[in-house]
């Protein structure tokens, strides 16, 4: 395994619900978004990270990105902890780390040409000398698959598909190390998203990119990622080698939410575990383990005590009481 | 030919838009027919006309760009195309009704839930007002509803996505209607959410003998949930046929190459098939067949003249030149 | 023939432009032309200078009324003045008044807007109250007191009008920019390190022009009211200047007498101020995807 790139370790993030009043606000109480979770992605590999609507993967990559401010926890990029930083460092980070998201139609400005979108984090962030910008947008185009002469076009020219080959190319051009691809395909038609995904996989491969994938869609994620963790309710329950997660799921979670994964083939047999009632709400969670209201293998201990992560083989850890 | 045990026939059905780009022509001579208990999954991609199809059996195209100009839509026989509105609304929500992606769209915001599955059993049946609650009570239980006389007394915001589609689900249920339309109803919903809605609805569907017409793009819903697959591409049906046969045997190259680019979780490979280029625009659709521009097999013909429909094996239709 | 047509870059352009003027409304934006071209270029137009008296033709009515003449085709006032030439004057007073607090009212505005909206938290809580503030206060008393303390004047009449039109702007473009902030162009530009200065003049900026165009032009016919009821009543653009306002007080003591007087630059008023939110309402439907047709 290469070495780490990007350790979280402890992340937690608490949003805070607030009363508006006429000159102040006050606290009334906190969603756990985020609680306490800890992860490694090495160079070169793409983590995953599944989990239902607010699992909390969305607010870790938003951590990641510098979007929200961390509640507690840090991060160590490349070994050493940002928020013991200088500003030259905390830069540098900044610049390695971009983004992906998921609406095309959304992430990229109406009002702005193509050459302009693209060249905007180079001359932000100073990665490459000025005179060489047209040179790099030309590069950067052509490795997306798009025409020479788009970039003096305006979004609203291309398709759905072709505006995430803008938005990738955008994330590509400081030289990243780590791309964080929120739901990157979730948006596109059934036939562009092979095209996406392909393009992805072949970016990584020539420029030996992280990617972070956020995704809800368990066979995209297997497809992509080498490593998969598993949320749900803010906490990490799972992480694996995705064929290992896949084929011998541990956590009474991520079996779940693998046999509630919609088949490829009507033949393929599948124990379905159809879990009982909906996620909890994240203001009050339930105590101890998150999952046990509904979990199918609770008992006394759960509800008293929170399991941490274990590590049930090599590199596979689950947090379950049972593993 | 009407075969007694099709519920709904769909005969050559033509919706077209008068835009100023253009005629769209969304739904192009599409013909299918849904048995009784069966569900059908009709696939394609946005754009395809699959949704504007489902408009068109309920008469909802919208107006006055959106105008059906052909085919028949036989609902137990009935050519629905040939009633008026007033005779459509005693047909819609009663013999043939409709659960959409969006049940926040569609469920009232100011009324609860108990007034809402009211209403619509009040418009469709006879009944007094004990009868009526006791029906809504029932409705409720059937979807899974814990404890409904407390949640027919609440309102859609106070209930989670998957309960409030099955509270659509619910009030589309609640006449018996023979046909029951689901667009894209799960798309929205979590993973496990999706899981639980779909094995309540299979349930249903087989209890009740329902017919049910499932819009989708997804192709893993298709082999969950349905018996029978239209797939759509560019306001035509360019394959239909039993799920597993489909799955096993697909003929049009759009089909295959579908399939063939979906990840899959049992296989691991490195590069997925992809098909080249966009859908084409319905109001520039090319001469021949649409999807001879991203056909890995085109030949000459394609280019000039739409395949016919062909039975490749039996209940197996494909338009495609390739299996003449 | 269309298709080889619609593949030339110009001939495009040409069936755009032809399709837009399908649908403008044509009459407003003509009654707007012929009203900014006498604004700038009114000195050329009138048959009389505006502002000179003559003693003799007091009061003389219209041309196709009994007693008037073609010398003077709209009438005279009580001194004598043409009213044609006057209406003509008061539309370059009207227009510049007019632009000039649409482009300051605007413009800050839109920088509050984009303070507000973009770094929100307390900065907002406070422009907002601000905002509130100088949207509640009762018009006309606020002017009538500006205008007294400050004296009569097209400067101070504008510095009023500024004052007390900014806050309209900047109540309707921070929801814009509240918008838009939550957009994923904006948060891809936080994580391209853009400067908040950048995100807003390059990012949000941008986006909110529609609005700010939509508004401006509804905003011009309020200006050209307000302008003209401050004139009404003496605390405008002072005498002997023609502002179509003081024009329709001069004539309030003779409406029985000699109507032309006020009615003509009420006329003018009434015009150009219902063009304006014509086009206004029109460019609203256009320019707002929310209303965009099919």
């Amino acid at each position: 395994m290469s070495e780490p790139l990007l350790e979280v370790r402890n992340l937690t993030k608490y949003f805070p619900v607030v009363k508006n009043r006429l000159f102040f606000s006050n606290r009334t109480a906190e969603v756990r978004a985020v609680d306490d979770i800890s992860f490694t992605i090495h160079k070169g590999e793409t983590f995953g990270l599944v989990g239902e609507s607010g699992c909390g993967k969305t607010t870790t990559s938003r951590l990641i990105l510098f979007l929200e401010k961390i509640t507690g926890g840090t991060l160590l990029f490349e070994g050493k902890d940002i928020s013991k930083m200088n500003p030259a460092e905390f830069d540098r980070y900044r610049a390695s780390v971009q983004a992906v998201f998921q609406d095309p139609y959304s992430s990229l400005s109406p009002r702005m040409k193509v050459g302009n979108i693209i060249a905007e984090p180079i001359i932000v962030n100073n990665s490459a000398p000025r005179k060489e910008v047209s040179e790099k947008i030309s590069a950067l185009l052509a490795l997306v698959g798009l025409r020479k002469d788009a970039h003096e076009l305006y979004p609203h020219e291309f398709s759905g598909g072709q505006r995430q080959r803008i938005a990738i190319a955008r994330a590509l051009a400081p030289n990243p190390q780590l791309i964080v691809l929120d739901e990157p395909v979730s948006a596109l038609d059934v036939s562009i998203r092979a095209q996406i995904m392909n393009l992805l996989h072949d970016i990584q491969k020539k420029m030996h990119t992280t990617f972070l994938l956020i995704a809800h869609d368990l066979a995209v994620v297997k497809h992509m990622s080498n490593r998969i963790g598993v949320m749900y309710l803010g906490k990490l329950v799972e992480i694996g080698e995705s064929e290992e997660l896949y084929s011998n799921p541990v956590h009474p979670y991520t079996q779940a939410l693998l046999s509630a994964a919609l088949p490829s083939h009507p033949d393929i047999p599948r124990k379905m575990i159809i879990l009982p009632g909906e996620v909890p709400s994240p203001l009050n969670p339930p105590a101890g383990c998150r999952f046990h209201p509904r979990c199918f293998k609770a008992e006394g201990i759960c509800s008293r005590q929170t399991p941490s992560l274990k590590e049930v083989s090599s590199g596979h850890l689950v947090a379950c009481h049972f593993a | 030919m009407i075969s007694n045990d099709n519920v709904l026939e769909v005969q050559d059905l033509k919706t077209h838009f008068y835009t100023s780009r253009g005629v769209v022509k969304a739904v192009d001579g599409v013909s299918f027919a849904l048995k009784r208990g069966e569900a059908l999954g009709l696939v394609g991609e946005s754009g395809c006309g699959k949704s504007i199809t489902c408009f068109s059996l309920i008469r909802l195209v919208p107006r006055p760009a959106g105008r059906i100009v052909g085919g028949k839509v036989l609902l137990e026989g009935e050519d629905l195309l040939t009633k008026n509105e007033k005779e459509m609304t005693k047909i819609r929500g009663k013999r043939i009704t409709m659960i959409l992606q969006d049940p926040m769209m569609s469920l009232n915001p100011v009324f609860t839930i108990g007034e809402q599955i009211t209403e619509t059993i009040r418009v469709h049946q006879k009944l007094g007002k004990m009868e009526i609650w006791e029906k809504v009570k029932e409705m409720l239980r059937l979807v899974r509803i814990p404890s409904p006389e407390v949640r027919m007394r609440e309102y859609p915001h106070q209930m989670s996505g998957g309960m409030r589609q099955r509270i659509s689900g619910a009030i589309a249920l609640s006449c018996q209607p023979s046909v029951l339309i689901a667009d894209e109803a799960t798309t929205a919903l979590d993973v496990t959410i999706q899981a639980q809605f779909l094995s309540l609805f299979k349930e249903i569907q087989e209890q009740a003998n329902l017919s049910m017409i499932v819009v989708t793009h997804d192709f893993g819903i298709v082999a969950r949930a349905c018996d029978r697959v239209a797939v759509m591409y560019a306001g035509k049906i360019v394959e239909n046929a039993e799920t597993r046969e489909l799955f096993n045997n697909p003929a049009h190259p759009y089909t295959i190459a579908l399939l063939n680019s979906l990840p899959k979780m049992e296989m691991k490979v490195d590069t997925l098939y992809s098909i080249e280029g966009q859908p084409p625009e319905l109001h520039a659709l090319p001469p021949g067949c649409s999807f001879a521009p991203r056909c890995s097999h085109v030949m000459e013909i394609c280019q000039r003249e739409y395949p016919p429909q062909k039975e490749v094996a039996p209940g197996h239709f494909a338009r495609c030149w390739l299996k003449g | 023939m269309e298709h080889i047509l619609t593949a030339l870059p110009w001939a495009r352009r040409l069936t755009q432009v032809r399709q837009i003027l399908r649908h403008v409304p044509v009459v407003s934006v003509l009654i707007l032309l012929v009203f900014i071209v006498f604004g700038i270029f009114g000195n050329y137009f009138m048959p009389h200078e505006a502002t000179k008296a003559h003693f003799g033709d007091v009061l003389t009515p219209p041309m196709w009324q009994e007693g008037g003449s073609a010398e003077y085709i709209l009438g005279t006032d009580h001194l004598g003045r043409d009213i044609l030439s006057r209406i003509i004057g008061g539309a370059t007073i009207s227009l510049e008044v007019g632009f000039i607090v649409i482009f300051f009212a605007g413009a800050l505005g839109v920088v509050v807007a984009l303070l507000s909206g973009y770094l929100g938290g307390r900065i907002d809580a406070v422009l907002m109250r601000i905002t509130d503030m100088f949207l509640s206060m009762p018009f006309l008393m606020i002017a009538i007191v500006l205008a007294a303390v400050l004296g009569a004047s097209t400067k101070n009449i504008i510095i009023v009008l500024v004052t007390l039109g900014w806050a309209g702007y900047a109540r309707v473009l921070r929801g814009e920019v509240l918008r838009i902030k939550e957009r994923d162009f904006v948060l891809l530009a936080r994580v391209a390190r853009c400067s908040k200065t950048r995100i807003m003049l390059r990012h949000i900026f941008p986006n909110i022009v529609n609005t700010l165009v939509v508004l401006g032009t509804l905003q011009l016919g309020q200006v050209i009211i307000a302008e003209s009821s401050l004139s009404f009543l003496g605390l405008g653009v002072p005498p002997p200047a023609p502002a179509w306002g003081s024009m329709v007080g001069d004539g309030r003591d003779l409406i029985f007498s000699a109507w032309w007087v006020s009615f003509f630059p009420g006329m003018a008023i009434l015009f150009v101020v219902m063009s304006t939110n014509l086009l206004g309402d029109w460019l609203r439907i256009r320019l707002d995807p929310k209303f965009r047709q099919l």
